[in-house]
């Protein structure tokens, strides 16, 4: 499972990468490339957002990536057989990420079912919290897929303990208050929010939200196991194309 | 969370970590305030001092005659401060934020009567203000976009997704993760995460509540029939909270939601999530109810004429009420509705917005089924001058038409001077 990979990876890297692509965005041929071009640059795990036209965690340049995948006419089949090409082809973990809804609609145990068959190892759902997620739960379990949840700034103790009963795999530690993309600014602070987390988690970390240069992964080793890089790739992306995505996250660990 | 609000099997709290707390914190103000006596006091208070609590209902006495069957009744809730029921709501969340000790309201709006408001709340009570509205609403509804930046609020025009309600309300969202501590997000109708369909249900109650007491002393009797249109269901919450438990036998009280029916249900172009079959249960913007989605979920465009309408889910509430067969949802179309308005606007001399124009439309079909000793009641959520630029267009009123022509050639001749200068 997610874990054991995660813990071996660690003998071999002081902290692992996690990715992430909005799948069909800009299309699905440079999603294909830019997987690629992210294996190939050493990154260890990857999330696979599924567009969704609410996609109310998510800021400006997630958001603008979800809606104009979508009116390029992106479908839910087209997101699972993309999954299925680069799951088969690249050998590193990958899950989806996205909203409820599109688990709710396709039926929430058959949507799991076929995330097993993909394979997929896990999934981060942002507005399923614990409390509503009986029947992903239950099915994620059989399937013996890890259900990522989430921890913010505000999260209190104890629900941090609850929250990490519900949860396999690694805990996503939101690194700030606000939506994806923004700037966190990564202090003494945040360092004893990710101590607290990681002495309630007991599982690995992973620290997202506005990781965007190496200072601020060399910030997060020692402190988390997994940093996750996600809006700047699509900045990157937008600036320079494919290569300079591979270039920018070679430079973080360097 | 320990109460979750569900309706059946309606309704909920899908949010993301990051706003638990905020939720938690919300729902201990609400139910604290819930059990003061003196909080519903203060707030009964402040609309009979400030906005025209309690609003009057008046007899439509030429459209009874009209249709010859029911005697017509309308709640008025166009006389409040700000011109619609909105603000009823609105004063209650403002003093729970005062309580609650934050200092900066966001909200978002459709036809900009929230926001309005929200606004007036704001400039009220002393808070920082923020009005999320879809780009297409914006230029529908220009003239409250106009009084929102007058009374100091910074209106955000959103240009994501369908550019309409719920895109601001998206969009409200993504600042409140950013500044809850600071900040509440106002939510303007029954919809959303709980405690919100409970907590705007409860303020709008004061419809209700008035309502079933005025009309059981101007006529004597129950109403057969409450008409109420239905965007996100905050006025029809409102009004039907008052007659829910008049459920049975002769005296049941029948409940009438009604939604935009647009261009015309068979066109696909409507909001009727309630009314058609063209809605699925779905979870998006925080709660689980019918939504206009496709077979992926993904969330469709919805149509109306009005823009108050025009949104893609519904009150769980509502959803529960139509299930278990208490509510009966019927659509207007968007012609349907001009000229229910023409008709109230000439025989009655009310101007209901085009919101509530709905309501009107559908009672009239039904007014003649029923017999003189029946009463029905109208709720009229809002009143139509916001609609001025909208309605012109509908009737298609070529003085109107005249004078903006003018004003605009006014406008650019001051243009080119300041440019030139
Ligand atoms: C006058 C009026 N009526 C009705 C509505 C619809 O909202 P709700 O269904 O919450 O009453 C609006 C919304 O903007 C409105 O302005």
């Amino acid at each position: 499972m997610i874990q054991q990979y995660i813990e071996q990876q660690r003998q071999k890297k002081d902290i692992l990468l996690m990715t992430h692509i909005v799948m069909g965005y800009p299309n699905f041929d440079a999603c294909l490339k830019l997987v690629d071009e992210m294996v190939t640059a050493g990154v260890d795990l990857m999330e696979l957002q599924i567009p969704f036209s609410e996609p109310i965690a998510d800021g400006p340049v997630i958001l603008k990536a979800n809606s104009e995948a979508l009116a390029s006419g992106v479908t839910l089949e087209q997101c699972f057989e993309f999954a299925e090409t680069v799951a088969t082809r690249f050998d590193i973990p990958f899950l989806f990420m996205s909203y409820y809804n599109l688990l709710f609609k396709y039926g929430t145990a058959r949507f799991v079912e076929r995330m097993a068959r993909i394979p997929l190892r896990g999934a981060i759902v942002p507005d399923l919290p614990p409390e509503e997620a009986g029947e992903y739960l239950a099915a994620m379990d059989s399937s013996e897929l890890s259900p990522i949840f989430i921890y913010s700034p505000n999260t209190t103790e104890a629900r941090m303990d609850y929250i990490a009963k519900h949860s396999n795999g690694f805990i996503y530690c939101v690194a700030r208050k606000g939506v994806t993309g923004s700037k966190t600014s990564f202090s003494g602070e945040l360092e004893s929010y990710l101590a607290s987390c990681s002495q309630h988690a007991g599982i690995p970390l992973a620290v997202g939200f506005g990781v965007k240069e190496k200072a601020d992964v060399d910030f997060l080793k020692g402190k988390v196991d997994v940093a996750v890089i996600g809006s700047e790739s699509l900045n990157r992306l937008r600036e320079g194309g494919v290569p300079a995505v591979g270039n920018f996250l070679r430079g973080l660990r360097d | 969370m320990s109460e979750r609000g569900y309706y059946g099997e309606f309704g909920g709290a899908f949010v993301p970590e990051i706003l638990t707390a905020t939720f938690d914190e919300l729902q201990l103000a609400f139910e604290t305030a819930k059990q003061d006596p003196a909080f519903w006091e203060e707030f009964v208070q402040l609309m009979g001092s400030y906005s025209c609590r309690p609003t009057p209902i008046s007899y439509a006495e030429n459209l009874t005659n009209r249709f010859g069957g029911a005697r017509i009744y309308i709640k008025r809730e166009d006389l409040n401060h700000t011109g619609a029921h909105k603000a009823n709501n609105v004063m209650g969340q403002g003093l729970l934020v005062k309580r609650m000790g934050k200092t900066r309201v966001i909200a978002e709006t459709g036809a900009g009567q929230h926001g309005v408001a929200t606004a007036t709340m704001a400039a009220r009570l002393g808070f920082e203000c923020t009005i999320y509205m879809g780009e297409v609403d914006v230029e529908r509804q220009r003239p409250n976009v106009f009084w929102m930046e007058r009374l100091g609020a910074t209106v955000v025009p959103v240009t994501d997704g369908s550019r309409t309600l719920k895109d601001a309300i998206n969009e409200a969202f993504r600042d409140w993760v950013s500044n809850m501590d600071n900040t509440h997000y106002v939510l303007g109708t029954a919809c959303g995460p709980h405690p919100f369909p409970e907590m705007v249900t409860y303020f709008q109650s004061i419809i209700g509540t008035e309502a079933r007491k005025q009309i059981l002393e101007i006529t004597g009797k129950l109403p057969k029939r409450v008409y109420a249109c239905v965007g996100g269901g905050s006025n029809a919450m409102g009004i039907f909270s008052g007659f829910l438990a008049d459920d049975d036998g002769d005296k049941r009280v029948e409940l009438i939601g009604v939604e935009a029916g647009g261009h015309g249900i068979e066109t696909g172009q409507h909001a009727a999530r309630l009314a058609s079959k063209d809605a699925s249960i779905g979870v998006a913007q925080g709660y689980k109810t019918y939504f206009l989605q496709d077979g992926d979920g993904q969330m469709k465009e919805t149509h109306s004429v009005s823009a108050g309408l025009d949104y893609v889910g519904v009150s769980p509430i509502l959803a529960h009420l139509r299930d278990s067969g208490r509510v009966r949802f019927e659509a207007a179309t968007d012609k349907e509705v001009i000229e229910a308005l023409a008709l109230t606007i000439k025989s009655e001399g009310l101007i209901p917005a085009l919101e509530s124009s709905h309501a009107f439309a559908t009672a009239f079909k039904e007014a003649p089924q029923l017999s003189s000793d029946d009463v029905l009641l109208i709720n009229q959520s809002g009143r139509g001058d916001k609609d001025i630029f909208t309605v012109a267009d509908a009737f298609d009123d070529p003085k109107w038409e005249q004078f903006i022509i003018d004003k605009a050639a006014q406008y650019q001749a001051r243009a080119a001077a300041r440019r030139s200068s």
